[in-house]
């Protein structure tokens, strides 16, 4: 494989940049892999790579119906954070952070990473309360933590709506200052791109139709481009769980749900933090390009429709005029939808099923973006082991049936007051 | 924006309404034994179907009734509504 650098750079410029390697090949599928990947985005990518890298399997295919990084990792808000209260979410994100650290390095692939800080806004005194208690939990986790005040937040966001008469006024906030962004496509492509030099066939354009199961056991998979088998099968698959699940007989915890995300047309730079209001569902960055990009709620419905409803829009950035009132001035370039794997709890599954040989990974809701690495690494420690790492334990299937919910905040499918 | 035919108000907008899931699970009958598989199907598994979809909806705004509704959950169009106690044919 070609390696990235200034030098390899500057001597493509003489060829007018006409002589780079392709990045990842176009295989045919084989008959036969030792492990199937469905779905070529972030997650699927990522576990592809750590199962080439930390265990030595690269007899691996990743099939994708339509082309990876077309999914939710080429759709979302890029927002990197371990700012969790709960012991299974802040060890297993901060372990994800540590990743984002080195990843460009790691991957020879530039993925900009850019650790800015989050600040989740506070309105009141009891959200001020609850903010320390999780500011406390993250510290006792090794995350860092910083509640600040109302003057400590004005200094750094002075953007923000300070004045006197307004519905939900900024009493401080939590700030993770090690929280970040990161170029959302390049973490797609620079996994791709090293998984394809170890060996694994990145297979596009190839659709699930069916699969292989006798006696409990999987043993391949139906495609559009032909069977294929395989020992074992991981799913990553986030909006789409449910149709595969359906093909498996199999009923998840999970609801697939529609989630927007909007840009503004670019300004000079007025916003180096994340910042997320906290009287409601808003989060907005701004990027290297100068746009504003913001989200926050899902549509609220059921949805497979890759494309979101105005309502929601308008509600959701309601929110980030009271919060930040300049944004009112600003014309919108984009907006787009994603379809997100809900679960019931708002936490993630990692695990094993009852199908021998199938594993899942899925229920993302908000927060797949941020957790690509480590849902990478933990679910080729879980299909190649056979066997769940600690770090993925809490997102066990099973804890639906036994009542061991990791509801950190609330958020579900159902989106809070709607 | 969804507009939706509430079967006692008619046709309103989607601001109108709240979401309230698939209308096909069924709460387990009480007077006998209910395995944990059971209440595990009745609280959180669902199939959550890509194509027609029947759910509830409440009319929050208007008549606060619950209602039932046929939905194609990739097209978003809306083929009937049902009051609550009407049964899905």
């Amino acid at each position: 494989m070609q390696n990235y650098s200034i030098f390899s750079l500057i001597k493509n410029a003489f060829s007018n940049h006409e002589n780079w390697d392709l990045a990842w090949k176009d295989p045919t599928p084989k008959n036969e892999y030792d492990v199937v990947i469905i779905g070529g985005g972030g997650h699927g990518l990522a576990t592809a790579y750590y199962l080439a890298k930390e265990h030595n399997i690269t007899n691996v295919a990743i099939i994708e119906k339509g082309w990876i990084g077309g999914g939710n990792v080429g759709r979302n808000t890029t927002i990197i954070r371990s700012n969790y209260m709960h012991d299974d979410n802040g060890l297993f994100s901060e372990f994800g952070m540590d990743l984002w650290r080195s990843m460009s390095q790691d991957l020879n692939y530039n993925v900009m990473f850019s650790p800015r800080g989050i600040i989740n806004l506070a309105h009141s005194d009891a959200q001020m309360n609850v903010y320390a208690r999780r500011g406390n939990s993250m510290r006792l986790n090794g995350i860092d933590a910083v509640l600040l005040n109302r003057e400590q937040v004005k200094e750094i966001i002075p953007m923000a709506d300070f004045s006197e008469n307004v519905r939900f006024p900024i009493f401080g906030g939590l700030m993770q200052p090690s929280a970040g962004t990161a170029r959302h496509d390049a973490v797609a492509w620079g996994y791709a791109r090293q998984a394809d030099s170890m060996g694994v066939d990145i297979i596009q354009n190839c659709e699930v139709i069916g699969f292989d199961v006798s006696a409990g056991k999987i043993n391949g998979v139906r495609t559009s481009r032909g069977n294929i088998k395989a020992k074992k099968i991981g799913l990553c698959v986030a909006g789409s769980t449910n149709i595969l699940a359906e093909k498996l007989n199999m009923t998840l915890p999970i609801e697939t749900h529609l989630l927007q995300a909007c840009v503004s047309e670019p300004v000079k730079p007025v916003l180096d933090k994340v910042v997320t209001f906290g009287a409601g569902h808003f989060y907005i960055s701004q990027s290297d390009k100068g746009e504003m990009v913001m989200g926050g709620d899902l549509d609220g419905y059921n949805s497979y429709a890759q494309r979101g409803n105005l309502p929601t829009l308008q509600h959701v950035l309601t929110e980030g005029i009271a919060m930040m009132p300049f944004l009112s001035k600003l014309k919108m370039l984009r907006t787009w939808g994603g379809i997100m794997d809900m679960s019931m709890d708002g936490s993630p599954i990692i695990d094993k099923t009852h199908i021998e040989g199938l594993y899942l990974n899925c229920g993302w809701c908000y927060g797949g973006f941020k957790a690509t690495p480590a849902s990478g690494w933990t679910f080729a420690h879980t299909i190649a082991q056979d066997k769940v790492h600690e770090l993925n334990s809490g997102y066990s299937l099973k804890r639906f049936n036994t009542g061991y919910l990791l509801d950190e905040k609330g958020l579900g499918t159902k989106t809070w007051i709607s | 924006m969804l507009h939706i035919k509430c079967p006692h108000c008619g046709l309103r907008s989607q601001n109108e309404f709240s979401y309230g899931g698939d209308a096909s699970v069924k709460r387990p009958e009480l007077n006998q034994e209910i395995s944990d598989k059971d209440w595990d199907n009745f609280v959180y598994n669902r199939k959550s179907l890509r194509g027609k979809h029947w759910e509830l909806w409440q009319h929050l705004s208007g008549c606060r009734q619950w209602i039932k509704v046929e939905r194609d959950t990739a097209t978003h169009e809306i083929f009937n509504t049902l009051k609550a106690d009407e049964e899905i044919s």
